[in-house]
């Protein structure tokens, strides 16, 4: 007589078989893990530490040319050439060159020397300062204060410790709205949904079974891109672990209640992928994965900051880069909460089982 | 003893259409009852409408002496369904998958047991996605039965599948009902009616046209066998019902159909008619009729292709 069979709770087996199918599916295991490492990995290198590049400037050929091309190449954030002065105002002309130093014809014999440059292009103006600097240093001023250079290299500053943050949010985004937007749209176009309410099924233990199946998930996909970042790009927690688990968990639950909002009456997988980019886009664009959603004009950021991806963003830095806690980050916390408990709410009482 | 499922004025209207138009009916305790009819006669509305899955536009619904309305969890856990185009998840086993099932209810079949009884066990460990039809339809039919229900409704439980899964199936279904379970099913087979039904509905455009026991419904054909001819030229209809024991003729691809009391009877005289017209015999096919011809001879039309 074989051993009888353990039957567990449905919401267990629910979140079993979930997880068992997911984990059989090696497309998705890519869009999860794979994808989000390749993206940090190209964009880190891409951005990764380079000195600043040097400004092109030209330097009119005449009696002081020679003398005042040896100066400016002290200038570290210089590239001087000497040019004949229509070669120079061509190349100014046209943007091969930020700054142009002519000799002075008008006042003949004097040393002054005239700077000539497009006064909107912002490298023009510094490399008239630096230009001006080694010139006139080159002629013997002193500098009355003595100052010293410290360049930022911080960790927690450079571009990459602000991208990380940005694609653990962006990641969150994609993966929450994904897993419940594609296996609900499946299951209802394949008719299983259906066959499921046809059981005493439980509605609310399909659906918290698929919370729960993707919180194992969400811990893994976050530890993956975390150490990721940490190993590769020395990108450090900075703020406790404890509160980025919370952050990500309640941003992840945020996703997923909007996935299935987005997912609750679509009949087709063609129908739930386009909504899903129709309202992932703006945030793509928007929330500051990429750059800091600060150049926007002053009368969106008020909308921009309370999109679920730019509270998560804006918390995850916070926590990762800043060192923040909870207090810190109550705010984002609770609108995020605010997100998924209300598309929760939503989504299932519009849900469409058949 | 009450009937198990009864449905009274049953109407679905679905943009115009009358998927199902003032239907009655009720299957007694222990019964297979069988509701047949082509594709589109309403037969999947009118099972999923008494499965609770869809709400009628009007009319009234019992099983089980208990309504959708009130008792809809009381049901689930007493019934058991198979839809007619469910597709399991294909990244789950055998096992796995009628061991999710069976955690939905409170008491059932273990999920072993029933695999060995509908013949899976050696697929326990398979993956769904790689099971054959006839293997597929047994777990959907596993699924059904997990929660050890007291009726179970088929929705075209064998279409498409071969014969000999269709044996295994109709197997199943009978063994279920020897422990005195009672069964609802569709089908447009109408040897599966013949065989597992004690009772059929037909039903044709959402409306019942015939109700009965096999036996009874080819008994209304007032004929026991069927001929099948064609000749060139075709015979007027008027030469064909003239030969003595016609209890009807219906048109047949080119050609026509006869049901008669006695082949010996018939045959020489429908051959001697199709001399006297100067005709020539092309084809001639008999068979013992079946609730097929009774559906051809209700409405002039053929079941798989109506």
């Amino acid at each position: 007589m074989p051993e009888k069979t353990r039957i567990r709770p449905p919401i267990i087996e629910l979140a079993s078989t979930r997880t068992k199918e997911f984990l059989r599916e090696k497309e998705a295991m890519f869009w999860v893990f794979g994808f989000p490492l390749i993206l940090a990995l190209a964009l880190g290198f891409a951005f990764r530490e380079k000195p600043p590049d040097r400004v092109p400037i030209a330097v009119v050929a005449g009696p002081n040319a020679q003398q005042r091309l040896a100066a400016l190449r002290k200038s570290s954030t210089l590239l001087p050439r000497v040019m004949n002065e229509q070669e120079a105002r061509d190349a100014l002309r046209r943007g091969k060159v930020s700054l142009l130093i002519a000799e002075s014809a008008e006042s003949a014999g004097s040393d002054t020397i005239v700077y000539r440059f497009d006064a909107t292009r912002p490298d023009a103006l510094s490399a008239r300062q630096a230009a001006d600097d080694a010139l006139q240093t080159a002629a013997g001023r002193r500098d009355v204060v003595v100052s010293r250079e410290e360049r930022v290299h911080e960790q927690g500053a450079r571009y990459i410790d602000f991208l990380i943050p940005g694609l653990l949010g962006m990641n969150l985004m994609g993966t929450g709205m994904w897993s419940m937007g594609f296996t609900i749209a499946n299951a209802r176009m394949k008719k299983l949904l259906k066959r499921l309410v046809a059981t005493p099924m439980r509605k609310t233990d399909y659906l918290m079974a698929m919370f729960l199946s993707r919180l194992i998930w969400l811990i893994v996909e976050i530890s993956v891109l975390v150490a990721f970042g940490w190993i590769v790009f020395g990108v450090r927690v900075n703020g406790s672990i404890v509160v980025l688990a919370l952050l990500c968990i309640v941003g992840g639950y945020a996703f997923s209640g909007i996935g299935l909002l987005t997912a609750s009456r679509a009949k087709s997988i063609e129908a739930v992928s386009g909504l899903m980019n129709l309202i992932m886009m703006p945030m793509w664009l928007c929330s500051g994965v990429f750059f800091s959603y600060e150049r926007f004009p002053d009368s969106v950021k008020p909308f921009i900051r309370i999109l679920p991806l730019t509270l998560l963003n804006d918390a995850l830095r916070a926590v990762i880069n800043d060192a923040a806690g909870i207090p810190q980050i109550a705010f984002q916390l609770g609108i995020l909460a605010v997100w998924g408990i209300v598309t929760f709410v939503i989504g299932l009482k519009i849900f469409r089982w058949q | 003893m009450p009937d198990v499922i009864s449905c009274r004025n049953l109407r679905k209207y679905y943009s115009g259409v009358k998927a199902v138009d003032g239907l009655d009916l009720s299957v007694e305790n222990g019964e297979c009852f069988g509701l047949l009819g082509p594709n589109g006669a309403g037969k999947t509305t009118t099972i999923e409408i008494l499965e609770g899955l869809t709400s009628p536009d009007s009319g009234d619904v019992e099983i089980l002496g208990l309504t959708w309305r009130k008792n809809e969890r009381q049901l689930r856990e007493r019934i058991g369904i198979s839809l007619q185009e469910t597709q399991l998840t294909e990244k789950l086993t055998v096992f796995e998958t009628l061991r999710l099932f069976r955690s939905f209810y409170r008491s059932g079949a273990d999920p072993e047991d029933l695999l060995r009884d509908l013949s899976l066990d050696e697929k326990h460990d398979a993956r769904v996605g790689k099971l054959s039809g006839g293997q597929r339809q047994r777990l959907a039919v596993a699924c059904a039965l997990v929660g050890n229900p007291d009726v179970l409704f088929l929705d075209e439980p064998t279409t498409g599948l071969d014969p000999q899964s269709r044996l295994q199936l109709w197997d199943i279904v009978q063994r279920f009902r020897q422990k005195g379970g009672t069964v609802l099913l569709t089908t447009h087979y109408m040897e599966e009616a013949q065989r597992l039904c004690d009772r059929v509905a037909i039903v044709d455009h959402g409306h019942l046209i015939a109700l009965g026991t096999p036996a009874d419904l080819i008994a209304k054909l007032q004929a026991r066998n069927v001929i099948e001819f064609t000749s060139e030229p075709r015979l007027e209809q008027e030469a064909v019902q003239a030969i003595d024991g016609c209890a009807g003729v219906t048109a047949h691809r080119d050609g026509w159909q006869i049901r008669v009391h006695s082949l010996a009877e018939a045959v020489p005289q429908l051959i001697g008619a199709v001399e006297r017209q100067g005709a020539k015999l092309v084809s001639l096919s008999t068979h013992e009729a079946t609730l097929e011809d009774l559906f051809v001879s209700l409405t002039g039309r053929e079941l798989r292709d109506a």
